[in-house]
């Protein structure tokens, strides 16, 4: 691969450039999906829950939300933004006449995915703190989380994008596949208390799970050594996806 | 621009290109140099190749076979270096509606890795040059078609380069503005600037190319300057005359054109003095009367090299 950091970060200029602009329409919706289920189901609802995994309620829910601002902001960016700029505004294809090449597009992309992840997962976690629910210190612990989260999805989400020949796949994306995650994915409850057997090792494959371990353990302060397979997973799907999307953006780009 | 006349190298140099989009050819065998200075014109119909052999110089498509070398280096191994010199407009803008000018041609100059200041003073530069500073802090939205479009040239100026590759420049735009930018095109080229460019409008390719290349089927079916091409092609003048389509064979044969050409409801009889032509007309079938004496022009040719339409060969 022929990756030059310059030219990956001038394509991560051009979307804070543009972020800059439009952030107060982007960023309030997606900033307050997170705290409306944090106060809806983590108060709420949680008001009738005794304690769940030794812990109230909500603060069970806070750092699974944490992951979830954080896979919501990379992926909005991967899906409907990155389909546009390639099939419909041609910027793609503008950065391709200047010395830019199709590789430094796709880690420019993804590094800014993975940026926005980082904003929105950063203010939901500023909200638990002053919300007092981000035990210090260990909560602290939880912040790498964050961009790690945002790098699974920007990948997940980009190698997705540039496959797909119609826009309308994204609704299947969406609701077919992130919403499931959500919801199913330790957040609202123990995964491990509710399976038995070999689905115990099909909701492995869950790829939100794992950054909801890795954030709770953090919140907990309870470490232990199957933290790292969470850790393995994380980085080696987002490699293998990106490897797969360069390839995918050379094809789609150069002929 | 001292050191670049020295260089031997033509800027442009393709040496016996293809390349096929599966089954399709889409370029066959394209030779063409495109000298230091040039302007230098591809033509053709819709799906000649036009495209596709601006893609390959500046490196986006790879030929199946041939070699391409931009400033005497080939495009192939060094992409990066051949697009740091040069600058493209593509058919279509790619502007970022939300941002200004002056944000959009900053946003290209990191994309050329220039530094904050030199990206202050080439947008302060193209501000003038492309008539955009009134409008410099609005956004492109906002903008209308001919100011996007200056824009868009803009952004293709902002690394100041040595060859700028211009894909139908005026499609679509009013004839000021058009006429404005021809003006710009030579202006560059007073400059040093060499320039390759498609376009659809023969008067156009009249206008701004002192060389250039009808394609059609990928093939190239003509190459030269636009005199020598009518020359070659046709003859200095055209004569039109309204005829039924039935009698073409007949005339031509009587009159002895160099060439004809059948453009629907004319037939056009091109000589090297057209009036002449007219006058034995008017002598020897007064029924038919000469629409017009004309010098002939690259339509003409055009139509008569890609089969636009109907010919009859004199």
């Amino acid at each position: 691969m022929r990756v030059s950091l310059p030219h990956v970060l001038s394509v991560w200029q051009r979307n804070f450039a543009m972020y800059r602009r439009t952030w107060k329409l982007n960023l309030l919706p997606n900033f307050f999906e997170p705290v409306l289920y944090l106060l809806a189901i983590g108060i709420g609802v949680g008001s009738y829950i005794s304690e769940m995994g030794g812990t109230s309620y909500v603060a069970f829910l806070a750092p699974g939300l944490v992951t979830v601002a954080a896979m919501n902001g990379a992926s909005f960016e991967v899906t409907y933004n990155t389909f546009v700029r390639l099939n419909f505004e041609k910027t793609y294809e503008s950065m391709l006449t200047t010395p830019v090449q199709a590789e430094d597009l796709l880690f420019g992309e993804v590094l800014w995915a993975v940026t926005r992840s980082s904003i929105y997962g950063g203010a939901f976690f500023i909200v638990l703190i002053a919300m007092g629910l981000a035990p210090f210190p260990y909560a602290l612990l939880a912040i790498p989380v964050i961009p790690l989260t945002g790098l699974l999805f920007a990948s997940i989400g980009i190698a997705f994008s540039l496959r797909i020949q119609t826009i309308d796949l994204f609704s299947f994306y969406f609701t077919m596949f992130l919403t499931p995650l959500f919801l199913f994915s330790d957040i609202f409850f123990p995964l491990e208390e509710r399976l038995s057997g070999a689905w115990l090792w099909v909701a492995e494959l869950l790829p939100l799970l794992h950054p909801v371990r890795l954030s709770r353990a953090a919140f907990h302060g309870e470490f232990s050594a199957a933290l790292w397979w969470d850790f393995a997973y994380i980085a080696l799907l987002s490699l293998v996806l990106l490897y797969v999307a360069a390839g995918t953006v050379r094809r789609r780009l150069t002929t | 621009m001292a050191t670049a006349l020295e260089n031997p190298h033509p800027v442009v140099d393709l040496e016996r290109v293809t390349k096929s989009f599966g089954a399709r050819l889409v370029v066959d065998a394209l030779s063409l140099q495109v000298p230091r200075g040039a302007c230098f014109g591809l033509l053709g119909p819709n799906g000649a190749g036009k495209t596709t052999a601006l893609r390959m110089v500046y490196g986006v498509t790879r030929p199946d076979s041939g070699s391409i070398r931009v400033f005497g280096i080939d495009v192939g191994s060094d992409p990066r270096q051949v697009r740091s010199r040069l600058g493209v407009t593509l058919q279509e803008n790619a502007l970022i509606e939300p941002l200004t000018p002056v944000e959009n041609l900053a946003v290209f100059g990191r994309f050329h890795l220039l530094t904050e200041r030199e990206i202050r003073s080439r947008t302060e530069e193209l501000l003038d040059f492309l008539e955009l500073r009134s409008h410099a802090d609005v956004p492109v939205r906002a903008l209308s078609g001919g100011f996007q479009r200056r824009l868009s040239i803009a952004q293709s100026l902002m690394n100041r380069p040595e060859l700028l590759i211009l894909d139908e420049p005026t499609t679509g735009l009013d004839p000021a503005v058009r006429i404005s930018l021809w003006s710009r095109v030579d202006q560059l080229r007073a400059l040093g600037t060499t320039v390759l460019l498609t376009t659809h409008y023969m008067e156009e390719a009249e206008r701004l190319c002192d060389q250039l290349v009808i394609l059609d089927g990928g093939k190239a079916v003509a190459q030269g300057s636009p005199e020598e091409l009518i020359d070659r092609v046709l003859a200095a003048e055209a004569l039109e005359l309204d005829v039924r389509p039935e009698e073409d064979a007949a005339i031509v044969a009587a009159f002895g054109a160099k060439r004809s050409l059948r453009a629907g409801s004319r037939l056009i009889l091109y000589a090297d003095d057209a009036g002449e032509l007219a006058l034995r007309l008017r002598e020897q079938r007064p029924e038919h009367r000469a629409r017009a004496v004309r010098r002939t022009n690259l339509e003409d040719v055009f139509l008569a090299l890609t089969g636009a339409q109907l010919e009859f060969g004199a």
